[in-house]
């Protein structure tokens, strides 16, 4: 190992995903859990932390073993790490967060599919090392979950009038002040999405052609 | 005929109400890649509704006969009757989507070149489609029957189909409007997804 650990070129592996290489704003992957779990702010949260945990754990995982996995079957023991990593992130979840889980439903089982977990293990993990593979598989978790985490908080304020469960809007509510039951469907986390992706793309001034 | 009448009204609510892209966002991936050009979307809409029609049934018997509390008292081993095997759905039906979705491609290879060389592209990509394993999820969630779960695979992949091709057929349009920059390509076709999810929600009443 002649690199540092935390050299210039891995700090950017990290903080890359965040805004420039976001997963969900810019590379457009995963967005079905972004919007499905987030009409609240607290599984949210806790969506994105498990993403985080499988991505990197997968990623460090694939990484460990690259050199041994043929060619022609990488695709099904990608699954096979994916699936038997969100099996546990499940059980955990049921074991101590059962209104959570129950809340996620069908989501948990979802992160299989999720094309960020995938498309890292093919793009990264395949051709890097373990350290770095789990620097990039913290760094797209983290900017998955800061969007989920945006949308949240702004769909259950505008929706519900509450942060985490906490009713924030309280008297405003006799002063006329009506929540956007829009905003806690399904059309108004496609719109609030939509915005978001404009107001980001600006903000890094990323043009699709 | 009562039975036929329920079991219609259960295809549209899960065709239009309940649309499996709009109203849950499952295959959202898929969905905003291969909206581009409307031959592709039609293609990969229709290998969709044939995957969801046979994987949906086949994960029901797995489910039922293999993996749920009990399901294994058929074998008369004792040990095995209280066993929950229901933790092992997740594996099992993404395995079985993986090898359906391979069977479907090599039997349409040999039967029909034309419909092979259509769909070909598409259906490796239909297994990490969410929606596909969406619906065998939210079949055990429901705990829907046998023939229910059927009508609810294909329901499911006519909503998937109808939203895509509507998506598809906008673009087409969106390409000669001027649109601001950062809202270019995503964020437009974000926004009009919300329309479109909105219109289907106007089912909701029937």
């Amino acid at each position: 190992m002649s690199e540092a650990l935390l050299s210039a070129k891995n700090k950017r592996v990290f903080t890359d995903p965040f805004s420039e290489n976001n997963p969900i704003t810019i590379q457009v992957l995963g967005i079905c859990s972004a919007l499905a779990v987030t009409a609240q702010l607290k599984p949210s949260i806790v969506m994105g932390l498990a993403v985080i945990t499988v991505v990197s754990g997968a990623n460090v995982i694939i990484s460990t073993i690259r050199n041994m996995i043929p060619n022609k079957v990488r695709i099904i023991i990608e699954m096979v790490v994916v699936a038997t990593l969100v099996i546990l992130v499940d059980q955990i979840l049921k074991a101590y967060a059962f209104d959570i889980s129950k809340q996620l439903s069908v989501f948990v089982g979802l992160i299989i599919t999720n094309c960020i977990v995938l498309g890292r293990l093919e793009a990264f993990a395949m051709g890097n090392k373990p350290w770095n593979s789990l620097l990039d598989g913290l760094g797209n978790g983290l900017g998955y979950a800061w969007v989920l985490a945006i949308i949240g908080f702004l769909r259950e304020l505008f929706g519900s009038g509450s942060i985490m469960g906490h009713d924030v809007v309280g008297k405003l509510y006799y002063a006329g002040y009506v929540n956007n039951g829009l905003m806690v469907l399904a059309p108004g986390a496609f719109i609030l999405l939509g915005l978001l992706i404009w107001v980001q793309r600006t903000l890094s001034k990323y043009v699709e052609d | 005929m009562d039975e036929i009448t329920e079991l219609i009204s259960f295809s549209i609510r899960a065709i239009f109400v309940e649309n499996i892209l709009l109203a849950y966002f499952l295959g959202m991936c898929s969905y905003l890649a291969v909206s581009k050009k409307v031959s592709t979307a039609f293609g990969l809409g229709l290998a969709v509704i044939f995957v969801l029609f046979i994987t949906t049934p086949v994960n029901w018997l797995i489910h039922e006969l293999l993996l749920r509390p009990g399901a294994l008292s058929w074998t008369g081993v004792p040990a095995l009757a209280g066993m929950d095997f229901s933790f092992l759905n997740f594996i099992c039906f993404i395995a079985v989507i993986a090898a359906m979705v391979q069977i479907v491609e090599m039997i349409i290879d040999k039967t029909s070149p034309s419909l092979y060389a259509n769909l070909g592209i598409f259906l490796p990509l239909i297994t990490v489609n969410c929606a596909i394993l969406g619906t065998s999820l939210f079949m055990v969630e429901r705990e829907y029957g046998a023939l229910q779960s059927t009508v609810f695979g294909i329901s499911s992949g006519i909503g998937f189909f109808l939203a895509i091709m509507s998506m598809a057929s906008i673009r087409y349009k969106l390409r000669y409007s001027n649109i601001p920059e950062g809202l270019r390509g995503l964020g437009i076709t974000m926004l009009t997804t919300g329309l479109i999810a909105m219109s289907f929600m106007a089912f909701s009443g029937m």
